[in-house]
């Protein structure tokens, strides 16, 4: 069975280390590829080998801290990061993250807490996905190249909302409504489904603020950084449900494997890469989106609550 | 394990000979430990009879409550709608005999040692017309069956000549924690003759029970790390991978 079990003190349960590391690499080298935190992959992926899913999605947000916190110094060093920026979506993400984790405690006492991940992922990923889908292949038809504008010259959301303020190093003049109101939605997903938000914030950035692609990836995980910070922290202190074993055992595949990725990524071309990643998306929408409507093998589920005065204690 | 096995089984012996017991049996160990590397364990419990009878052994995990919940169906999405909520269920449920039960336990007897999982003394704490709730006990037991918390399956306890009894008792990898016990019985002609009680316990030990009471106890503190770790992996790649 199992090659090398290993025991996830707060998952509660064992599994194959080796294949954790593996899906750590899988999903390093994919984030790698596509310059995204992963978090939509690993969270479903848990849930599917066992693994409660609250400690699923916390344990996620704290993979995805060492997948963004490398790509944002880089950025930082490149100067391709809108600190500015960045700090506005950071406080709604700050505050997003929190209103979220109390959340996932409600739903979850509720009974409702997979289907609220489930249901955001398929609307999500599905929307995003196809957008991205669309947009990409688009770009293959010849004589499309018209259909591509470039994003600088629309209008950014919020510009007609109090305190506008200029965003020098991204060239774009926007309400600082605009990002807060984006990093507190990003924050509520990131709470809620241990993802970064990456998928929703690239997109978010350029199509709603209208940011230049130079600035969007580097400023994106500088916020996914600091709000998944946020939620692991949140959700150890309040549910514990971090398993810091699960997340090391993730984490070694995939720093070593997103490095490979990137170089695999600049090999594919960027065209290539965006059609590939609209179709992973969509793909893990799709599979989400049959499970909620494909009745399942029993209707009956439990949640069970051992008395705390029996647990655990040894003579 | 087997030298003990042995010497134990010697002593049982001569302590049921000395004090002519009818029923002496003990466990291979009576801790479990979940190490790091625990994937699940077996034990073994052995014992001897005094005379003709059957053997029965329960075993039964800390009790607690379970909320089951019934799916069903709205706007073409599989949503949870209703639910009930049972206190007393065993956490952990396994039942080994000598024979098919059907052969010797009357079912009475059954009802009042709860030998089986249909005969486990659950309580709702709703009401509910007793159609509905014995759907959703149904439906609680199936599901701890998938997660191997309880085992429909009755485990045999085989008898080496007339009076040795022994039986393997098989622990998942998620195996719940807390104080166990395990019954055995001694059936004759429909009455239990003679009972027996031992106490085992489940415990997280090393590395991985060290992690869960910091994180329990200080979940702060335990938060931060979990941060710093994964942003020091982060950054340490980012450096080695940047050369």
């Amino acid at each position: 069975m199992a090659l090398v079990p290993v025991y996830l003190p707060m998952a509660e349960t064992a599994i194959d280390g080796l294949l954790l590391v593996s899906i750590g690499s899988g999903v390093g080298l994919l984030s790698g590829l596509f310059g995204v935190g992963g978090g939509f992959l690993i969270t479903p992926l848990l849930i599917f080998l066992g693994v409660p899913p609250a400690v699923a999605a916390a344990t996620g947000a704290n993979t995805v801290i060492a997948s963004s916190a490398s790509g944002a110094l880089a950025h930082w060093r490149r100067g391709t990061l809108d600190v500015k920026m960045g700090l506005l979506l950071l406080a709604g993400g700050l505050a997003g993250s929190a209103a979220s984790v109390k959340l996932f405690g409600i739903l979850a006492a509720m009974g409702q807490i997979d289907l609220v991940v489930s249901l955001s992922y398929v609307l999500l990923l599905g929307s995003v996905g196809a957008m991205m889908f669309a947009e990409s292949v688009r770009g293959f038809l010849p004589g499309a190249r018209k259909a591509i504008t470039p994003p600088a010259a629309r209008v950014p959301l919020g510009a007609n909302l109090p305190w506008k303020t200029a965003f020098p190093r991204s060239g774009v003049e926007t309400s600082v409504l605009a990002p807060i109101m984006l990093g507190f939605l990003v924050g509520v997903l990131t709470g809620l489904m241990g993802v970064g938000g990456g998928f929703l914030l690239v997109p978010a950035m350029i199509y709603l603020l209208a940011m230049p692609t130079t600035t969007v990836v580097g400023t994106s995980l500088f916020q996914i950084l600091f709000v998944s910070a946020n939620v692991t922290f949140l959700q150890a202190w309040s549910h514990q449900t971090v398993d810091v074993v699960l997340a090391s055992l993730l984490v070694v595949g995939g720093v070593v494997a997103a490095p490979y990725g990137a170089k695999l990524g600049a090999r594919l071309g960027a065209a290539r890469l965006r059609v590939l990643l609209a179709m992973l998306v969509l793909g893990v929408a799709i599979g989400l989106g049959v499970g909620l409507v494909r009745q399942p093998a029993d209707l009956y589920s439990i949640r069970i609550d051992v008395d705390a005065a029996t647990k655990g204690e040894t003579p | 394990m087997i030298r003990a096995f042995v010497v134990a089984l010697l002593f049982t012996m001569c302590a049921a000979g000395a004090r002519a017991q009818a029923l002496v049996a003990d466990l291979s160990s009576h801790l479990i430990a979940i190490t790091t590397g625990f994937s699940g364990t077996e034990l073994l419990l052995f014992g001897a009879t005094e005379g003709e009878g059957d053997v029965v052994v329960i075993v039964r995990g800390p009790d607690g409550d379970t909320t089951v919940r019934r799916k069903s169906r709205v706007a073409g999405i599989w949503i949870n709608r209703d639910e009930l909520r049972f206190s007393g269920a065993p956490s952990f449920y396994r039942l080994a005999a000598s024979r098919p039960l059907a052969d010797f336990l009357p079912n009475a007897l059954r009802q009042r040692h709860q030998i089986g999982v249909d005969f486990l003394r659950i309580q709702p704490t709703r009401q509910l017309n007793s159609e509905e709730t014995a759907a959703f006990r149904a439906g609680m037991i199936r599901n701890k069956e998938t997660l191997k918390l309880y085992d429909k399956e009755v485990g045999r306890v085989s008898f080496l000549g007339n009076r040795l009894f022994r039986t393997r008792i098989l622990f998942p990898a998620n195996v719940p924690t807390g104080n166990y016990t395990v019954e055995v019985l001694l059936v004759r002609d429909g009455q239990v003759i003679a009972a027996q009680t031992t106490p085992m316990f489940v415990s997280k030990v090393g590395v991985g029970a060290d992690i869960y009471d910091f994180a329990h106890d200080y979940a702060a503190l335990y938060g931060i790390i979990a941060i710093l770790f994964a942003v020091g992996a982060g950054w340490g790649a980012g450096v080695v991978f940047r050369k």
